[in-house]
């Protein structure tokens, strides 16, 4: 390890070697089974750091073709009269030649599209590609780990992410294509082959590799809570944890408890398309004959489906709060506005979340006296909620901001939120949900909320621990393009779909030619397609900041460039086996002493002055 | 050809950008790191100052432009008799949402530019405040109830299904890939019933012809329903999931296989009293076909109109049904019209159970007796 002895001891260097933990942990320095050679090391690797990396690339490549499949969708509701014909060597007979030699998408594909786009963005880029990188980079690093409780639990998660991802990515190749119905994959379209050709094969791969997915999800879980309860080093109470360490640990209990729902969920569909059984199935006539089944009810998968579903979303959007508290407050250089009230409304929307599934189906033909109570939780959850928004802007008040690619993400993160959030409140009271549900309204919402929102976080999170990541740093005038140009174009694609939606358009609608009330929206359409693909562009541009950077980046020559308090940034800047090369930090203070006592910041190892008192402690 | 200019465009655009991005490290440099960063952050808050502002601007304008296509605004209030709750539990939820999205972003990027990091400035210790944090917790709670309240009050009139005693005009709604099958009760104000394997041929949603209430039963190619008279839709599926919606009356149910869904709702306005409506505004006396710009207006043409509002498959985006919405006489006048399927298309055929002998009751072919408004059998009955 000559490079890390090459760096001049610092302050906390000093401290943990004097006052840190001593673990017995033995750094091999040659002979490290775990990383001796290349495919131990960047292949079936066991280290967290290398797992990270692992899951942000391939997260990263699934983003590229689930927005790229977007762009091609909203060419078809932008420009419908348009000759596709150009992407045809791209997607074959998918696109039909007319006998004028106009190049129109099928709509079997415009669903397959939608339906793939949809699963693609929520499971595979930001929950594995959210919560997989971050969870496996900080949870160690910022509790002052060596490691996740099971390296091997950990890669076997990423390599079942990555069975799940290559099964699903055959499945877009299949003769009869990818499943269509959509990402929530209701039933009985979904359990019925004979419905569509996207519920064939496509569906059997769909299910196969969601179960993957989920194993993956498990494994992760179970590895983060693990690691969190129990390898906390010394000192590292829970009240001391940054919040991201709080966010992707409730994070990883929602998962443990509602992914295992949906795949019983799935497994009971997996048995009415391959066993006649009748789950959910019950008087169906369909293709010129009348099924056998009777009994069943379409209405019981989409409970089993939400009760997954709405922790689902907060399984997204919980790991990008964690990231943009801890962002804001080291950009702000001040400490999180109420740590504690923070604190509490993750653990209320992580329980609040688990009550007001039901809000996705007030029109699906539950009784109605029933969405009496989703209605009363999901307006309840707006409450947290809105605690949370107080406070990132209160941890501004009062600040000196560092105005950087991730504390702007994190800004934007915070309007995004507001925005999305507020449209919530309309939908979660049933009365308006009645017009709302299933148009354009909804779109918006779940896009600026939960999409665009995610995304934010998950690039602040990039683009600051990015040093922590590769030893360089991004390209931050890049950084700013991308963020100004993001912010605006993504605003520019979602806003107007309120108004389609006040107006009735409903979602999944391949074309709106049929009907007078919703033809209107031509140019708003066209607008909003070519927002999408400036906006895609400039993701492209991300992408290649991102890998020229890791290379060709500015090299990190501090090891606390950020000048942040929490542990991660300790360590060397070169990654090793075991994160500290001697003692692990004793952590003696919570994570947010910024500008405490005239200090600029102060590390969580520095032990409290005489008197002192911790400041995460009331 | 195109496609590689646009490729190289994009790539030559990439390595520009680049080298913008390597310059400014660069200047950076020259500069100190302290001092760009200053001159960033003075930069970056402005520009965040103008975003609020232009996007607020942006937001309320837009609004303001397409306040004819939001709920209670405009043309587009609700034909129906309940659709005028909802519409107002929504404007107010507009209110209270709207005060909150211009409030917390003016804050966000107001407390962005004023913190901005400058030469010398400090950030303030500021862990917590218990009051302020009991008060913005209080006040989203009091505010949520209240809208909780109102849109429950709402929904619980709206949804309610019709008494046992009630006098409600019945018509069933059968949804199919890709298309709706729609049927009268006929005289006898009653559906006949159905069996899901007795689908085929002609029989496209299953009647049992040896039940007598089939007889005078009608389908129709449209929705036709008479001003001020309480429907009650019997939503059916007869493949997959599929979702009666009509957007001008607030209706949308699902549609689910071996599930009958209904909506029970009252229309107010004739399909010419909204188009009178429309006529008031500039959108809709537009040419409804722009080849002809002599032709009809928008709002001549102008159809209420029945959509699926489920994803049922491929052709999800095509199942639509006009509707529409006339007088009482007007209605009688169409009923009187229609005739019933039974006798004109299966009595005496090979899949009459009943061919060649008679009817238990003698069955009233077309409705004569429109005064009679059809009354509903007892909740119980309705499947
Ligand atoms: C203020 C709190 C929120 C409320 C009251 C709320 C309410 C709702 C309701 C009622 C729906 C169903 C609309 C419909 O289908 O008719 C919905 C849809 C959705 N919401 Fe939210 N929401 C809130 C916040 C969030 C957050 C934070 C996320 C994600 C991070 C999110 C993600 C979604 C998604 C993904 C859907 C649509 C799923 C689909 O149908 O494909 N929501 N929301
Ligand atoms: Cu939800
Ligand atoms: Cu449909």
């Amino acid at each position: 390890m000559s490079a890390i002895a090459n760096h001049p001891e610092t302050h906390e260097d000093i401290l943990i070697r004097e006052q840190g933990f001593d673990d017995h942990f033995h750094d091999h320095h040659h002979g490290d089974k775990f990383q001796s050679n290349f495919i131990t090391k960047y292949i079936f690797s066991q280290d967290h750091k290398m797992i990270s990396k692992q899951f942000l690339i391939t997260g990263m490549l699934w983003a590229i073709i689930g927005a790229g499949m977007s762009i091609i969708f909203r060419l078809q509701l932008g420009f419908p009269e348009e000759s596709l014909l150009w992407l045809k060597p791209l997607l074959g007979k998918w696109i039909t030649v007319n006998s004028e030699g106009v190049g129109k998408l099928a709509p079997e594909f415009y669903y397959a599209l939608v339906t793939m786009h949809g699963t693609i963005i929520v499971f595979f880029v930001l929950t594995a590609g959210l919560s997989g990188t971050f969870s496996n980079l900080l949870i160690p690093l910022q509790i002052g780990a060596r490691d996740m409780a099971s390296g091997f639990l950990n890669m076997l998660s990423y390599w079942f992410f990555f069975l799940s991802s290559i099964v699903m990515f055959y499945s877009m190749f299949l003769s009869t294509g990818p499943f269509s119905g959509g990402w929530t994959a209701y039933p009985p379209l979904s359990a019925l082959p004979q419905a569509s050709d996207g519920s064939k094969t496509g569906m059997t791969l769909w299910l196969v590799s969601l179960t993957f997915f989920v194993v993956s999800v498990l494994l992760g879980g179970i590895n983060y809570i693990t690691t969190v309860l129990n390898l906390r080093t010394k000192g590292m109470t829970m009240w001391r944890m940054p919040l991201t360490i709080w966010a992707f640990f409730v994070t990883a209990i929602l998962g443990l408890l509602s992914f295992p729902v949906l795949v019983s969920g799935f497994f009971l569909l997996m048995f009415d398309r391959g066993m006649g059984t009748s789950f959910y199935l019950s008087e169906i006539y369909v293709n010129g004959k009348a099924l056998e089944n009777v009994g069943g009810s379409p209405i019981l998968y989409q409970h089993l489906f939400w009760f997954l579903g709405h922790p689902e979303v907060y399984i997204i959007i919980l790991p990008a709060m964690g990231l943009v508290s801890e962002v804001l407050s080291v950009h702000t250089r001040k400490p999180i506005f109420g740590y504690k009230a923070m604190v509490f409304s993750i653990l209320a929307i992580g329980f609040l979340s688990f009550i007001v599934w039901a809000h996705h189906m007030f029109m699906s033909g539950v009784n109605p006296f029933l969405s009496n109570f989703f209605v009363i939780f999901t307006l309840i959850i707006a409450v947290p909620s809105a605690v949370k928004v107080f406070n990132w802007i209160a941890t501004i008040y009062g600040g000196n901001l560092r105005l950087n690619s991730p504390s702007l993400f994190a800004i934007g993160f915070v309007s995004l939120f507001i925005s999305g959030g507020l449209t919530g409140i309309f939908l979660g009271n049933s009365a308006i949900d009645i017009q709302m549900h299933d148009t354009y309204f909804v779109v918006a919402h779940f896009h600026i909320v939960m999409g665009v929102a995610a995304f934010f976080g998950m690039f602040a999170g990039v683009y600051h621990w990015f040093p922590k990541l590769y030893g360089r740093f991004m390209n931050d005038t890049l950084g700013k393009i991308h963020f100004w140009g993001t912010l605006i174009g993504a605003y520019a694609i979602f806003w107007p779909m309120h108004y389609i939606g006040m107006a009735g358009v409903p979602r999944r609608y391949y074309s709106y030619d049929n009907f007078e009330t919703f033809n209107h929206f031509a140019k708003i359409n066209q607008f909003i397609t070519i927002a999408a693909c400036v906006v895609f562009l400039l993701q492209i541009l991300f992408v290649v900041n991102f890998f020229y950077s890791i290379w060709k980046g500015k090299v990190v020559t501090e090891r606390n460039p950020w000048e942040s308090s929490t542990l991660e940034w300790t360590t060397p800047i070169e990654h090793i086996h075991g994160n500290w090369p001697g003692n692990i930090p004793t952590v003696h203070r919570w994570p947010y002493d910024y500008a405490k006592d005239g200090k600029d910041y102060i590390c969580q190892v520095e032990p409290l002055g005489v008197g002192e008192e911790d400041s995460g402690s009331h | 050809m195109t496609t590689l200019i646009v490729v190289l465009c994009i790539i030559l655009a990439v390595i520009v950008f680049l080298q913008i991005g390597k310059l400014t490290e660069l200047t950076a440099k020259i500069r100190g790191e302290k001092n760009a960063q200053y001159a960033s952050n003075r930069w970056n808050s402005v520009l965040g100052m103008i975003f609020m502002i232009v996007f607020l601007l942006y937001c309320i304008i837009s609004a303001y432009d397409m306040k004819n296509y939001m709920l209670g605004f405009g043309p587009h209030s609700a034909a129906s008799e309940h659709g005028g709750a909802l519409d107002s539990v929504f404007k107010i939820t507009l209110f209270f949402t709207g005060i909150v999205f211009v409030i917390t972003h003016v804050l966000l990027f107001w407390f962005t530019y004023k913190y901005h990091g400058k030469e010398g400035s400090k950030a303030k210790f500021i862990s917590h405040d218990n009051k302020l944090e009991v008060i913005w917790t209080a006040v989203p709670a009091i505010v949520m109830t209240f809208l909780v309240v109102g849109g429950l009050n709402a929904w619980n009139k709206v949804m309610v299904d019709v008494k046992p005693d009630e006098k409600v005009l019945e018509v069933e709604a059968t949804a199919y890939q890709f298309a709706w099958t729609l049927r009268y009760p006929g005289a006898d104000g009653l559906l006949g019933t159905k069996n899901y394997k007795l689908i085929g041929g002609s029989n496209d949603i299953g009647q049992d012809w040896t039940d007598s209430k089939n007889y005078d039963d009608f389908k129709a190619d449209k929705l036709v329903l008479p001003v001020g008279q309480k429907v009650r839709i019997r939503i059916v599926a007869r493949d997959v999931l599929h979702n009666f919606y009509l957007p001008q009356f607030r209706v949308k149910m699902d549609a689910v296989p071996g599930m009958p869904t209904y909506f029970v709702f009252t229309p107010v306005k004739t399909t010419e009293e909204y188009r009178a409506e429309l006529k008031k505004y500039p959108e809709y006396n537009e040419p409804s076909d722009p080849k002809d710009p002599n032709g009809k207006k928008k709002w001549e043409t102008f159809e209420y109109e029945l959509a699926c509002a489920e994803l049922c498959g491929n052709g999800h985006f095509s199942m639509r049904r006009e509707v529409k919405i006339v007088s009482q006489e007007e209605y009688n006048k169409w009923v009187s019209e229609q005739k019933s399927f039974y006798l004109t298309s299966i009595r005496n055929t090979d899949d009459d159970p009943n061919k060649g002998k008679k009817l238990a009751i003698d069955p009233v072919e077309t409705v004569k007796d429109t005064t009679k408004v059809n009354v509903v059998e007892p909740v119980k009955e309705i499947k």
